[in-house]
């Protein structure tokens, strides 16, 4: 593994991070900037890994955690997602604007 | 080889990347989000962390976005005729933003900002595949998982049981 695929690897993952930050800001259906999030956590899963090749196992073990984060982050996210659905009938990020000033 | 599906894969998830903030509908979003991360998991292989491959393969494409999907299908979301797309003025600050981030970090990298041993030609010895050598892929991790980051590991229990809690809580019937 040379270190210019290193390098390839973590311009990928930049590039993935960007495009979890434009998703974000373009779309408004919560499940999709919830699935650009998730686009952003695995862009630094890959940062991880691509520099646990040069530094140490330390990296792997550091992807774990955000894996459970992740997984954590999911669940809770998903399950504020349906209670909404049923209080306002949409997942439009727009229209929750109930603490919004 | 390595080279060929290196760029295969990078290509694969950073192209179904863009397809996942552009599709109108959210269960193709979801799917091409499952390609990326396959695709990722294929990368983690090339960068010698099977045991991450295999848990990206299971846990992330296996059961979160099952979850995802479950919850798309769940609130009716399948058929988005009118698109979710903000307008003009949020696609061109989504567009700068993107822009300026992706330039920014490939300039970390490039331009040696980031601490990248041996991305000036020396050569330093390889961390990876003596730990895999001698524990395995699986036992690489687990060594200084379950030495060094004990405690973090418990603590993540702990979370994961306050998230089940947590959402059952959320997500039921009645108003908690």
């Amino acid at each position: 593994m040379s270190p210019v695929l290193i390098q390839i690897a973590l311009l990928v993952s930049a590039a993935l991070f960007a495009i979890g930050v434009v998703g974000v800001i373009l779309r408004r259906n919560a499940i999709v900037i919830f699935l650009c999030v998730e686009l952003m956590l695995n862009a630094v899963n890959l940062s991880f890994v691509a520099f646990s090749r040069l530094l140490g196992i330390d990296g792997q073990v550091a992807v774990f955690f955000v894996m459970a984060v992740a997984a954590a982050e999911a669940a809770v996210g998903l399950a504020i997602i349906i209670a909404i659905f049923r209080h306002y009938e949409d997942v439009d990020v727009e229209r929750f604007d109930l603490l919004k000033w | 080889m390595t080279e060929f599906l290196f760029f295969l894969f990078s290509a694969t998830a950073v192209l179904s990347a863009v397809l996942v903030i552009t599709r109108r509908n959210p269960v193709s979003a979801v799917m091409f989000l499952i390609v990326t991360l396959f695709s990722l998991a294929g990368l983690f292989v090339l960068l010698e962390a099977h045991f991450l491959a295999a848990v990206q393969v299971i846990v992330y494409a296996g059961a979160i976005m099952v979850l995802f999907l479950f919850v798309v299908m769940l609130l009716n979301l399948g058929h988005a005729a009118a698109g979710d797309f903000r307008g003009a003025f949020a696609r061109m600050l989504a567009g700068a933003f993107g822009l300026a981030l992706a330039g920014f970090t490939a300039w970390m990298v490039m331009g040696g900002q980031a601490p990248v041993p041996g991305a000036g030609g020396a050569r330093v010895a390889d961390p990876i595949l003596p730990l895999l050598e001698e524990h395995g892929a699986v036992g690489a991790v687990a060594v200084p998982l379950f030495h060094d980051y004990l405690v973090p590991f418990e603590v993540t229990s702990i979370l994961l049981l306050v998230a089940i809690v947590g959402a059952i809580v959320l997500a039921r019937k009645e108003a908690p």
